[in-house]
């Protein structure tokens, strides 16, 4: 399609826009990372570019620093060296992020009263809102349960319920479905891709070669803390670039 | 042998009966060592939280110092209150010695440490886990720290039955500063062993009774807390 800047046909071009996001700038522009702990490179020289609306799986063999490299872009490391970027909101505030952490911290209160405190934080403490959010995750039923009862499958569905109310702009995912029933890893998923339809940009953490193919627009490949590839997701499982990553897909132990 | 049955047949009659000096007595003790805890909540859970939640320099020192003081030995704490609160000291000038008022002051200076080092410990515990979730959330300190309390509400619970468990059975720091007044600052600890040394131990025994009740329903107390905690999955 021509850029049709300058031109009058401006209600062709808006709907253009909102459908091919990769004109926006980046949600994300990460460059040079480091995070050396006791002389140890646990992340080495991370670049990464991140298309704003996209979910970015991250893969890699246990160790390779993936839930690292979250908490860095996340905010919650200081990298030793390197940059992280994020895209700013409209009014030039930083987006809202959210994470799901691998192993759910849910706080020592009722279902609803966890995702109450998250909404509380925004000031729109709302009954009917976080009724809609426990039905998405299917726990409307279990509101008035103290929410360390419930399985680790529903313990992750609240996680992310909770994660939904800051209503975020990026949503990280720790390897949220690893170990869970089946159930809940179909609700997590279909959650995981209804919230890519609203354009929320989201880097996920899987070994599941399945799931990766079901919800990644692109594969980050991580190996000993550094990425070997960053490849769209149809072109990652055909034919992965890197030897790591080929090994990895191969199911050899990539050491 | 026979003085000691008698005694203790005597002691029941007196607590079966709810007798007035009894009663008088184990009032004192609880509206003392209640009002003691109260004051001691207020000022040492938010600042063990405090001190649970925050990183400074010389915070292992206060943390050591904290836990040190948990063992005071209540005679000392009344005489450094006597001290303060004599005519010559610096709060003689509100004349509190010998009354009710000063017992509650010195038994929150007992047992403020304890529940201070215990909040500490709980509270640590709990932000050790809710940290990395909070800052996630960037939740606001006031708000974590909120927070962090309520979810402890249940061990703190349990820190409090400590504190008041050590206040109503301390006898060193209320004797100094109360003084044993009958019917002004006499309270269990301090008549028993006043009416033992002088040979009445069927009022000494009663108060022993209740004393012990007491210290029983307390700890049935804090195993109900911890039963219940478990059972919502709230530890
Ligand atoms: N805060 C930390 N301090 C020291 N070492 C860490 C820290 N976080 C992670 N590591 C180490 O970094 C490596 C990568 O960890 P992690 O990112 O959890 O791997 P994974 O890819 O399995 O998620 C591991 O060897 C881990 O021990
Ligand atoms: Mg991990």
């Amino acid at each position: 399609m021509p850029d049709s800047a300058g031109s009058s046909q401006l209600p062709a071009r808006v709907a253009a826009q909102s459908k091919d996001r990769s004109r926006e700038p980046p949600a994300l522009c990460a460059s040079g990372l480091v995070v050396e702990v006791e002389g140890q490179r646990l992340l080495d020289r991370v670049d990464l570019t991140l298309r704003s609306g996209a979910t970015t799986i991250i893969m890699g063999p246990n160790g390779a620093g993936k839930s690292l490299l979250l908490r860095v872009l996340h905010g919650l490391i200081q990298p030793t060296a390197g940059t992280v970027h994020w895209r700013t909101a409209g009014d030039g505030r930083p987006q809202r992020q959210a994470m799901v952490f691998q192993k759910p911290v849910l706080l020592r209160r009722s279902v609803a009263a966890n995702i109450d405190f998250v909404l509380g934080l925004h000031g729109n403490r709302n009954r009917a809102r976080r009724q809609v959010l426990l039905q998405t995750v299917g726990l409307a039923d279990r509101a008035q349960q103290p929410a360390r009862l419930l399985s680790g499958g529903e313990q992750q569905r609240l996680a992310l319920a909770r994660a939904l109310a800051m209503e975020p702009s990026v949503l990280f995912l720790d390897e949220p479905t690893a170990s869970l029933d089946p159930a809940s890893v179909l609700w997590i998923e279909d959650i995981v891709r209804s919230t890519r339809g609203r354009g929320t940009t989201m880097l996920f953490v899987t070994h599941d070669v399945g799931q990766a193919r079901r919800l990644g627009d692109e594969v980050v490949f991580l190996h000993r803390g550094q990425v070997c590839e960053q490849t769209p997701s149809a072109d990652f499982f055909a034919a992965p670039t890197s030897s790591e990553a080929r090994r990895f897909l191969a199911g050899l132990i990539v050491l | 042998m026979h003085d000691l049955d008698a005694a203790l047949g005597l002691a029941l009659t007196l607590v079966v009966t709810a007798d007035a000096d009894l009663l008088e007595i184990v009032g004192l003790s609880m509206t003392v060592s209640m009002t003691a805890l109260a004051l001691s909540c207020a000022i040492a859970m938010p600042f063990g939280a405090l001190l649970g939640t925050c990183r400074f320099p010389g915070r292992g020192a206060v943390v050591v110092a904290l836990n040190a003081m948990m063992g005071l030995p209540p005679v000392v704490v009344g005489l450094l209150v006597y001290l303060l609160l004599s005519n010559a000291g610096p709060l003689g000038f509100l004349h509190l010695l010998y009354t009710p008022g000063a017992m509650i002051i010195a038994q929150t200076v007992l047992i403020t440490p304890i529940v201070a080092a215990l909040t500490r410990q709980a509270i640590e515990d709990l932000h050790t886990e809710y940290a990395e979730q909070f800052r996630s959330l960037a939740v606001p300190g006031h708000v974590a720290i909120a927070a962090l309390l309520w979810d402890g509400r249940w061990s703190l619970l349990t820190v409090a039955l400590a504190g008041f468990g050590r206040a109503i059975s301390e006898v060193g720091a209320v004797i100094i500063v109360g003084g044993n007044i009958n019917h002004l600052t006499r309270v269990m600890t301090t008549a028993i062993a006043l009416e033992t040394s002088k040979g009445d131990l069927a009022m000494a025994l009663a108060l022993g009774l209740v004393l012990m009740t007491l210290a029983l329903v307390v700890n049935a107390l804090v195993f109900a807390v911890r039963h219940q905690t478990e059972r919502h999955a709230h530890a």
